[in-house]
């Protein structure tokens, strides 16, 4: 890990959020990212947005601690972030999985209740002998988990398995379970993938409800293809290409960069990396 | 039972009150249960409670946290030599009461956790066909021990157990199987108890999430690979107090009695049973014993000359349970407890339909049993 600067620390202690500096990340002879520095502040939504393959997965793999960055630094609220991925919801940031990533043996309940995990306080020992205070904590992850599927409008499904849902709905359970820890930074990996134009609506009005949501206000940062949803939700973009950030800026000045729409439409082939 | 069972959940009644009235009508059941057998198939309940208080703890392992393992039967091995070098320390100066029995199944409980957790530490990096070849290896070469150091182990001889007699106040007549029969079913129940207890809150809905789907897991909260080394501890326990009672049965311990046909007979009875689930544990250790007997009495009955029959005695079992687990992985993927609960499901849809039009919504803790070998 690069050693942090002085200056540099001093710097990312003032901003609150998450920060990136310079990220560089390496598989074998590929570049994946390549001094990439981005920053999310409290209440905003980012997005980052890149052709495939640019390496917009792997920048959230790397905030989650799945993979090494080679080079630079990442810092939340202040403090160095280097954790390892199920620390992460302790933190307040949650994330939600390209696809649904749902456990399709568990109800759609028990999926929620399995997000609410960090705000259990009872462990192993109390669970060996069934304390009643075990009973009590399932009680309240329960009822965090159906009023949170209230909220997003699932309750009618708590019961059922996540694989005997329509597409939509499994994406909205998917959000729930990352929603219910109640984070301050929620990583949407592709929310959009797989929804029609009435779901994608929906999508966005609760993505832009996050920041204002009542009880502290939540940060997005999602990584998407569908370029509609990213200019109505996004206050910041960030462009990926070939691993490093060719553009960013509100959604409006992205739209009209020729650098964009030369990754996009491939006028050019960047002769990005050696 | 369970229906009942299911009504208690809704009204809020405490999770261990319930376990524990299910434990005690159980307890009652099966205590009046070995006054009307015959010695011979008390031995035999005994040894279902044994083989049950391993099977449940794998079948946790297994099917709901998604880790094969072939080695348990190794595991109820040390458990069965501790059991048995402690309690002859007991003999030997000369403490003869029955709470030794306890202290040395406890102490078996200790060494089976102890190598559960070196296994199991390395268990947790490993996924799939290579977690069951290093479980297979153990299940090979533990037993191969006993001879290497035979000054301790006695090596393939094994070595007698001391036991105290059954208690006096019980009577002068009362047989010993019945006694083992008590021992062994009230070391399964506390077993179950302890699983279900487990199962039943936030670390099995863990477990179950990591068989899943681990990246969403880890990523939900849930330090994977510690509850997967737990997991794997848990069912260690329980296969070293399964081994201890086996030894308390036996009364001697000899490698022969843990080769690999055991885990893998552990394996079959958790499958057949239903994989996952600890109802389908009891209905596997059952089948175990009795399938055994079945294949003994059948053999006995046909005239056949003594080489071909202690050939059959020997391997008819085995044949017998394979092929059920082939049929059963091909008809009823669930296991007996899979089909019990659809017929269960079934009887109770028509009841509760007719009264009124309600919506079918499956109970949300009826755990769907997962398949052995699917997640790697």
């Amino acid at each position: 890990m690069a050693a942090v600067g002085e200056s540099g620390s001093a710097q990312d202690a003032e901003q609150a959020g998450l920060v990136l500096r310079a990220i560089a990340v390496r598989f074998g002879g590929l570049t994946a990212l390549d001094d990439v520095s981005m920053h999310v502040g409290p209440g905003s939504v980012v997005g980052v947005i890149g052709p495939n393959g640019a390496g917009k997965t792997t920048l959230f793999n790397v905030v989650c601690g799945f993979v090494r960055p080679h080079a630079g630094r990442m810092a939340w609220d202040g403090a160095p972030l280097r954790t390892r991925p199920h620390r992460l919801a302790r933190l307040g940031i949650a994330r939600t999985l390209q696809g649904v990533g749902l456990f399709d043996g568990l109800s759609v309940l028990e999926n929620v209740m399995v997000g609410a995990t960090v705000s259990a306080r009872t462990g192993f020992g109390a669970a060996l002998f069934a304390a009643p205070r075990v009973d009590r904590d399932e009680r309240d992850l329960r009822r965090a988990a159906m009023e949170c599927l209230s909220g997003l409008g699932v309750a009618d499904a708590a019961g059922r398995r996540p694989d005997s849902l329509p597409y939509a709905l499994r994406k909205r359970v998917a959000l729930a379970r990352a929603l219910v820890s109640r984070p301050r930074l929620l990583l949407l990996d592709e929310p959009a993938g797989g929804l029609g134009g009435a779901d994608i609506d929906e999508l966005a009005t609760l993505i832009r409800s996050l920041p204002s949501r009542p009880g502290g206000g939540c940060a997005v940062m999602l990584v998407e293809h569908h370029m509609d949803l990213v200019t109505r939700v996004c206050d910041h973009v960030v462009v990926l290409d070939f691993g490093r950030v060719i553009a960013s800026g509100t959604p409006e000045q992205i739209r009209d960069d020729p650098a964009v729409i030369d990754a996009y439409l491939g006028t050019t082939v960047e002769p990005a990396h050696e | 039972m369970t229906g009942w069972l299911h009504s208690c959940r809704r009204t809020s009644v405490p999770t261990l009150a319930r376990h524990l009235i299910g434990v005690a009508v159980a307890a009652v059941a099966l205590l009046g249960l070995t006054y009307v057998l015959d010695p011979f198939h008390d031995y035999q309940l005994a040894t279902a409670a044994a083989y049950l208080c391993a099977a449940a703890g794998l079948t946790v392992l297994i099917g709901q946290n998604g880790q094969l393992s072939l080695g348990h039967g190794a595991l109820m091995a040390v458990g069965a030599y501790t059991l048995a070098m402690v309690q002859n320390q007991f003999g030997d100066h000369g403490v003869i009461a029955q709470w030794t029995v306890v202290v040395s199944l406890a102490a078996g409980v200790v060494t089976a956790t102890l190598a559960g957790t070196v296994i199991g530490l390395a268990a947790a990096r490993l996924r799939g066909p290579y977690l069951a070849g290093l479980t297979l290896v153990v299940a090979i070469a533990l037993p191969a021990v006993t001879t290497v150091f035979s000054g301790v182990f006695h090596g393939d001889q094994g070595m007698s157990v001391f036991l105290p007699p059954v208690p006096d106040q019980l009577g002068v007549d009362f047989p010993m199987e019945r006694w083992q029969a008590w021992l062994a079913v009230a070391a399964a129940l506390l077993t179950l108890l302890a699983l279900a207890n487990l199962v039943r809150g936030r670390f099995g809905r863990s477990m179950r999430a990591i068989r899943d789907n681990e990246v969403a897991a880890s990523v939900a909260g849930i330090p994977v690979a510690r509850v997967q080394v737990v997991a794997f501890v848990v069912s260690a326990a329980c296969a070293g107090l399964g081994g201890g009672m086996f030894a308390v049965l036996a009364q001697s311990v000899s490698p022969d009695a843990f080769t690999l046909t055991l885990s893998l007979n552990l394996l079959l009875a958790v499958v057949v049973g239903g994989s996952g689930s600890l109802a389908g544990a009891v209905w596997g250790s059952l089948l175990l014993v009795l399938l055994r007997y079945w294949a003994d009495q059948l053999t006995g009955g046909l005239a056949l000359s003594a080489g071909l029959r202690t050939r059959l005695a020997g391997n008819l079992p085995l044949a017998v349970f394979g092929l059920l687990l082939i049929v059963v992985m091909m008809a009823a993927p669930g296991g007996v407890q899979g089909l019990l609960s659809r017929a269960g499901r079934w009887v109770g849809g028509r009841l509760i339909r007719r009264p009124s039009h309600r919506a079918e919504v499956p109970a949300p803790d009826a755990e769907p049993p997962a398949p052995v070998v699917s997640h790697s």
